[in-house]
């Protein structure tokens, strides 16, 4: 009854969406307020009833009621209570729905929150919203209904992929969905933009908020799928370059480069076009990953619920929706006009730069990612490997990566470079001489990789210096600069966090590729092996019965120059319901890096004993990869919270009006 | 109990080790590390999308044999990859060739960065920053304000 309630709900989803295009649109033609408020009001009865539906779903799997298709393929009776839940994005129809729920909650936040926003483009915004949850809540109710019942339920489900049963794995869906899908409020407001057929600063300054809200979000989803797959995949990849991977790469990077180009729209109004151009660019990325993952047309390890014939479908969709939005922006965006001047140097020359090269390495991704069906089309069968984005994507990051410290310390209009150099000298030969040091103590040598590690240091500390030179410690003394850096606005703290997380980042990736031990042997009990420093003995061995799994758990103690460093305890799992093995990695926290223990299948070891392959990898630094977006994603949290953005846009007094403010 | 057994058995059978594997591995470190390097670049033609380095399936293990035969023997990294492209075509690379077909591949990104640079520069030379400072309307509400 509750699944059928679910599928009635998601109907009324599709109306309520229907409702709330449909509305707005007459609203916003004839000027009627009743109208645009029935309009917002149809957005936030959409979001209720998609919610509802959800609820209905989440219920079926949490009740293990194998009548639902869908519970009966991904879920099982044995399977922890969070990996129930997480079934329920574990698939395509499920997946799709949580996308909906996000899509209209979105919808309903533009409406209730928008509050600040001029009357008729909040109604286009919201009308735009509400198409777009026309096209996607329709594909879920007529393409891909999760809620379908089975005319012959079985008595146990399929379960979940293992793989996929990993708490990191259960929340990145819920982060990535609400990053991808926030892009569309930004794509909304582009398209009411250029309906209304002006860009103004205020504009940027309500694009802003909902940028750097999706931003935050997909950075942490990308963060949990990328640390899923160091520990999970059973050799430390973080990042391989996979067509899914870059699926959620491409649309960060657009609104990486939106949010510093909104900056340059909202306080100089310049690169208005521009800015309106990344808004419909992000969401279409969000719409091509969502359809790339789903229709298998590029070959993926992290492939997804594949479905060539829906996958079809979803083209059509974002076809249609990246199409109007291109094509109204082609129409409209000539007419926008063109914004203030500015120097060569100067803070709005940087933030060019800034979007060019990030524009450049975008389309690098895209063209890697895209290339292998292009050669398809004229016969070729070519692959694009990790090695082309390290070089091209590598390559174009680094110069942008060079410039952004000096960027925020030029001013607007007109900066001086050698301002910016007086204050950044210091922090440059710092920087280098960490690289140095770097490059004489690590073994093997290696200057690539040294520069890599010094140009993250020469990210973390410009940013450093820029936000010391704010506090003016030198003229001010320790107490008072620290009050003035208290003081400082909260955007300001993001953003200093935000480059300071990409520093941080840089050094952990160059770090951990270039300098990782991998060693393996096959040990039998009590036998140890050397990786670099450490020490690894096989104490024990023994059968384990998990919740769904039947695992081998190996306990190893890791030792460093005779000093015990850590007991490592790494399982190979085998789980009945899908007969398949995983592996449980062990990892023991040193220096910011980890000792990644690794148990293998069994082999017969030294004379005859039974032995297990052991593979052990030193990753030195392994953990800033991680830390550092989790500071990024925290920056833009910071800065969501900035006071300039919650209470939303002063009024600004007609010309003529401005008159002294009383005196207080 | 012995239903486990079985179980943790046919568990062993379903996994084999990839590339680190001590079986497969050369006795020369050097040649080894070549032949490592080699593989990172080498895609598993069956897998969906991984080098052989990684994949643990079995055309991967025996392209690393073939690898690791050819190092061994005495050939280039280059000698071994072309022989890899005669036999199973450019798709095996996992980096693609620089060459005419693969153009677009490798020159849009730069032509990209590069086009837009000149715009940006022939922008900045032909537009310098005009400050025509205030008119004297605005002087005198500046006034105005200032004195408050």
């Amino acid at each position: 009854m509750i699944a059928e309630l679910g599928s009635f709900a998601l109907v009324l989803g599709l109306i309520m969406s229907l409702a709330q295009a449909g509305f707005s649109i007459a609203g916003r033609v004839r000027g009627s307020a009743a109208m645009m408020g029935a309009g917002e009001g149809a957005a936030g009865g959409a979001f209720i009833a998609v919610a509802f539906a959800f609820g209905a779903l989440m219920f079926a799997f949490v009740t293990s009621d194998f009548s639902v298709a869908n519970v009966a393929e991904n879920s099982h009776t044995a399977k922890p209570m969070i990996y129930k839940i997480a079934g329920v994005w574990g698939s395509h129809e499920g997946s799709m729905m949580l996308w909906c729920l996000a899509l209209t909650g979105f919808g309903a936040a533009v409406a209730l929150l928008g509050q600040g926003l001029p009357a008729k483009l909040k109604a286009s915004a919201v009308a735009c919203q509400g198409v777009l949850g026309l096209l996607f809540v329709g594909y879920t109710v007529f393409a891909s209904n999760p809620l379908l019942r089975l005319a012959d339920p079985p008595v146990e489900g399929r379960s979940l992929n293992p793989l996929l049963q990993d708490p990191f794995l259960a929340i990145h869906p819920p982060f990535l969905y609400s990053g991808y899908v926030g892009m569309s409020v930004v794509f909304s407001l582009a398209v009411a933009a250029l309906i209304e057929g002006k860009v103004e600063p205020a504009w940027a300054r309500w694009v802003r908020p909902w940028t750097l809200a999706a931003w935050s979000l997909l950075t942490v989803g990308i963060t949990l799928g990328s640390f899923w797959s160091y520990y999970v995949l059973g050799w430390g990849g973080w990042w391989a370059w996979d067509p899914v991977e870059n699926a959620s790469f491409m649309p960060w990077l657009a609104a990486t480069a939106l949010l510093h180009s909104a900056i340059v729209t909202e306080k100089r109004g310049a690169m208005a076009a521009w800015t309106v151009f990344l808004a419909l660019l992000a969401f279409t990325f969000s719409m091509l990953g969502a359809f790339l993952v789903r229709s298998g047309v590029l070959l993926s390890v992290h492939a997804f619920a594949i479905d060539p014939k829906r996958g079809t479908l979803l083209l059509e969709i974002l076809g249609l929706a990246a199409g109007s939005g291109f094509a109204l922006f082609a129409w409209r965006a000539p007419t926008l006009a063109p914004g203030g001047l500015f120097a060569a140097v100067s803070r709005e020359s940087a933030l060019v730069l800034n979007n060019l090269l990030l524009a450049a390495a975008t389309a690098a991704v895209l063209f890697g990612t895209l290339f292998p069906l292009i050669a398809q089309a004229f016969g070729r069968a070519v692959s694009v490997g990790p090695s082309y984005f390290n070089l091209v994507f590598g390559g174009l990051m680094a110069v942008a990566l060079l410039i952004l410290p000096v960027g925020p310390l030029l001013a607007w209009k007109r900066g001086e470079l050698s301002v910016a150099v007086q204050r950044l000298w210091l922090a440059a030969v710092l920087a280098l001489a960490f690289g140095a040091g770097v490059l004489f103590l690590a073994e093997p040598r290696k200057t690539a990789a040294a520069a890599g590690v010094a140009l993250g240091a020469w990210l973390i500390l410009g940013t450093l210096a820029e936000l010391g030179q704010r506090g003016q410690f030198a003229r001010l003394g320790l107490a008072q600069g620290w009050r003035r850096l208290i003081a400082l606005p909260r955007g300001t703290w993001g953003m200093t966090l935000a480059h300071v997380g990409v520093g941080v980042f840089v050094i952990g990736a160059c770090a951990e590729t270039s300098w990782r031990v991998e060693a393996a042997r096959v040990l039998s009990l009590n036998q140890s092996l050397q990786a670099g420093a450490y020490q690894l003995r096989l104490n024990s061995v023994s059968d384990v019965e998990g919740p769904n799994y039947l695992a081998e758990r190996g306990v190893l103690s890791v030792t460093r120059a005779g000093h015990a460093v850590c007991t490592a305890t790494a399982e190979r799992r085998f789980y009945p319901a899908s007969a398949t093995t995983t592996s449980k990695v062990a990892l023991c926290l040193q220096n910011l890096g980890d000792v990644y223990v690794v148990m293998g299948e069994r082999r017969a070891g030294a004379g005859g004993a039974p032995g297990w392959l052991v593979r052990v990898y030193l990753n030195p630094w392994s953990r800033l990869i991680f830390l550092g977006p989790l500071i990024m994603a925290l920056g833009g949290g910071l800065s969501l919270s900035d006071r300039r953005l919650r209470i939303g846009l002063p009024k600004r007094a007609a010309r003529g009006e401005l008159e002294p403010e009383p005196a207080t | 109990m012995i239903a486990r057994r079985l179980l943790a058995i046919l568990a062993a059978v379903f996994c084999v080790a990839a590339a680190a594997d001590p079986a497969e591995r050369l006795p020369d470190p050097a040649l080894e590390a070549r032949a490592r390097a080699v593989f990172t670049q080498i895609r598993c033609v069956v897998c969906q999308n991984e080098s052989i380095d990684d994949s643990e399936a079995d055309i991967a293990r025996d392209l690393r044999q073939t690898i690791r035969r050819q190092i061994a023997s005495g050939r280039s990294d280059a000698e071994v990859k072309d022989f890899l492209v005669r036999r199973y075509g450019e798709f095996i690379l996992l980096q693609p060739r620089f060459s005419i077909e693969n153009a677009a591949l490798w020159l849009t990104p730069v032509l990209i960065a590069l086009v837009g640079g000149v715009a940006f520069a022939a922008r900045a030379r032909r537009a310098p920053v005009e400050n025509k400072g205030l008119t004297e309307e605005e002087e005198a509400r500046l006034a105005r304000l200032r004195e408050v």
